[in-house]
């Protein structure tokens, strides 16, 4: 079965105790249930269905100060509060595994390498709003993530972690593992919930939320893979630890993707507040730029999120730091390009990405990403026009939050962010009908 | 039936789990593609069947998601990502490097209808790039060298 070739930093996750979610990745056997299990695994389900009330649970979770890895950052057991408790309805947990925002590639290596951390987390926030059918929703494409959580899936109902009266308890909770087909959009959460039901993936206007009308118009929670695999550590080692772990407003560690023109992409675990430079340039981790060409920029947390130029790199990787920069921590998708990319050329990929991944069912959305993408080509082909600029602000603008999902806005950030920060080399570019800098890089 | 036995018993097996049958319409396309390679008309009446869900329902939805091939292609199907990340790794000159090397441009298929090349967007392979998915596998980390004996070892492949 596939085994992603991916650098990571298990070696200090093994041995830092504040890093859990990386410490046995590189450890083939972590796969099976019994290594799992010998390693502690399933201890905090169980500890949970021995006797943890599920108002305690969620309070736990909340003073852990977990919050959402998948991008948005909204704190996990505030939003395990919203599921109404005297609801007569089933609930469902999902937990997103549709990673496809450009950067990204961590839950993939979670997926693969320790499936069952994967489940005891979702296991553990489906007994927290009460649900008796949980799914994971993986994209399409990663079919060895689909054969490795099945197996998982197989073993732990095997094993007696799933199935009917779990442990003993009376507690029943089984589990799907739900595949995609190809769209960005899904890993929106009521865009997953539409897919899940064999819909075409458009997004679902809020008001109602998930969490009081989701799934099968049935309260709802859905989770990062990387935010429930952490949910067994909070349980195990306490609120308080945890909380100890990051800054004094994002707490916990967090996993980095680090992809671009540096010496060793990988991905990173890493405790949030983490220094961006130590992150590109330390030898455990990027090892500085690739050919020792110099930086020229950070998209710091996925695709959709603003750029940071070389000057505002020594930051703190979390929430509040990369908001004073103008930008976010994403999903932690760290994109670094050195001198010779041509700006244009970057929005150009980016732009037609948001463009082909548009559900279609907002105007603005729809039309303004393929207007922008008509644009960006245009001056990228030489043949851009004074105004164009302006004209691709204004259209910017008539997108940013006019849709009902984010991904309008997703598509909009970094161009926005692209136009102030490097605006020389776009009328250079216009000017000039050509690149400042020809983005040519070889394949040998 | 183009679906053989062991996939309708797959298609089945899933769609008993869920709470509404038209939630197997996805499953039972990864069942699909992963048997035949393309998910076409002929197979949304087969599963439709299967499942019970009707066959409009299916097609529907199929027009929406992007990663089944909606015909046949060539035996592999190579998928090269070619966003931000890839590129920056050079997937662009990759491209170029397998359109050299296939004789053919991006979209098309070989003669010997052996090989099809398109780009997709990201297969979330950033830090392993650049990559290409052959049918459903991943291949990563490529340079020249790893590329060219990778598609080498597909054509000399009988089976």
């Amino acid at each position: 079965m596939h085994y992603s070739p991916v650098i990571t930093n298990a070696d200090i996750a093994a041995k830092d105790e504040n890093l859990h979610l990386f410490q046995y990745v590189e450890d083939s056997k972590q796969c099976e249930i019994d290594t799992f299990v010998s390693r502690g695994g399933y201890k905090a389900w169980k500890k949970v269905l021995e006797g943890i009330s599920r108002e305690d649970l969620i309070n736990t979770v909340k003073a852990s100060g977990l919050r959402g890895r998948g991008g948005a950052g909204f704190p996990t057991g505030l939003k395990w509060s919203f599921v109404p408790k005297d609801s007569p309805k089933a609930r469902y947990m999902v937990c997103n595994a549709d990673e496809s925002e450009p950067g990204t590639c961590k839950d993939r290596v979670l997926m693969e390498r320790d499936p069952h951390a994967i489940i005891e987390g979702m296991a553990i926030g489906a007994y927290a709003i009460g649900c008796h059918l949980m799914f994971i929703y993986i994209r399409g494409e990663f079919d060895h993530c689909i054969d490795k959580m099945e197996a998982a899936m197989e073993e732990a109902y095997a094993k007696g972690h799933l199935g009917k009266n779990v442990y003993g308890s009376g507690y029943d909770l089984d589990m799907i593992v739900h595949t995609g087909g190809g769209a960005y959009i899904c890993g929106e959460e009521t865009a997953l919930l539409n897919s899940i039901e064999g819909e075409r993936g458009q997004s679902r206007m809020r008001p109602p939320f998930p969490a009081i009308e989701g799934l099968y118009a049935s309260p709802t929670i859905v989770n990062n893979v990387e935010s429930l695999a952490a949910v067994p550590h909070i349980i195990n080692r306490g609120a308080e630890w945890y909380a100890s772990i990051g800054t004094e407003k994002s707490k916990g560690s967090k996993l980095f993707s680090l992809s671009g023109h540096v010496n060793r992409p990988g991905n990173f675990e890493v405790p949030l507040g983490f220094n961006l430079k130590d992150m590109i340039y330390n030898p455990d981790y990027g090892g500085g730029m690739l050919g020792d060409v110099p930086l020229k920029g950070v998209i710091p947390g996925g695709a959709s999120t603003p750029f940071l130029l070389p000057d505002m790199i020594d930051v703190a990787l979390d929430y509040e730091s990369l908001q004073e920069k103008d930008s976010m921590l994403g999903s932690g998708a760290i994109i670094v390009f050195n001198e010779n990319t041509c700006i244009v050329w970057i929005l150009k990929k980016l732009i037609h990405f948001f463009r082909h991944e548009s559900c279609g069912k907002c105007t603005p959305c729809r039309e303004g990403t393929a207007w922008l993408e008509q644009m960006i080509n245009r001056i990228e082909a030489g043949q851009g026009e004074a105004g164009d600029l302006e004209k691709m602000e204004e259209v910017c603008g008539n997108i940013l939050g006019r849709t009902i999902c984010p991904l309008g806005d997703a598509a909009v950030m970094p161009i926005q962010s692209a136009l102030r920060l490097y605006r020389d080399e776009w009328q250079y570019h216009i000017d000039h009908k050509k690149c400042m800098v020809k983005s040519n890089f070889e394949f040998k | 039936m183009i679906l053989t036995e062991d996939s309708i018993a797959k298609i089945k097996a899933k769609a008993v789990r869920y709470p509404r049958k038209k939630s197997a319409i996805l499953p039972a396309w990864t069942v699909a593609y992963r048997q035949i390679g393309h998910v076409d008309e002929a197979i949304y009446k087969e599963i439709s069947k299967v499942i019970g869900v009707p066959m409009v329902e299916i097609a529907e939805a199929a027009t929406f998601y992007t990663m089944f091939p909606k015909k046949p292609r060539g035996k592999y199907l190579l998928q090269v990502c070619n966003n931000i990340s890839c590129a920056l790794r050079g997937s662009d000159s990759m491209i170029t490097h397998l359109e050299n090397k296939l004789d053919i441009k991006l979209g098309e298929t070989t003669d010997d209808n052996q090989f099809s090349l398109i780009a997709v967007e990201c297969l979330g392979a950033c830090a392993t790039a650049p990559m290409v998915q052959v049918n459903m596998e991943y291949h990563e980390n490529l340079d020249a060298t790893k590329l060219d004996k990778l598609i080498d070892d597909l054509k000399a492949k009988k089976d």
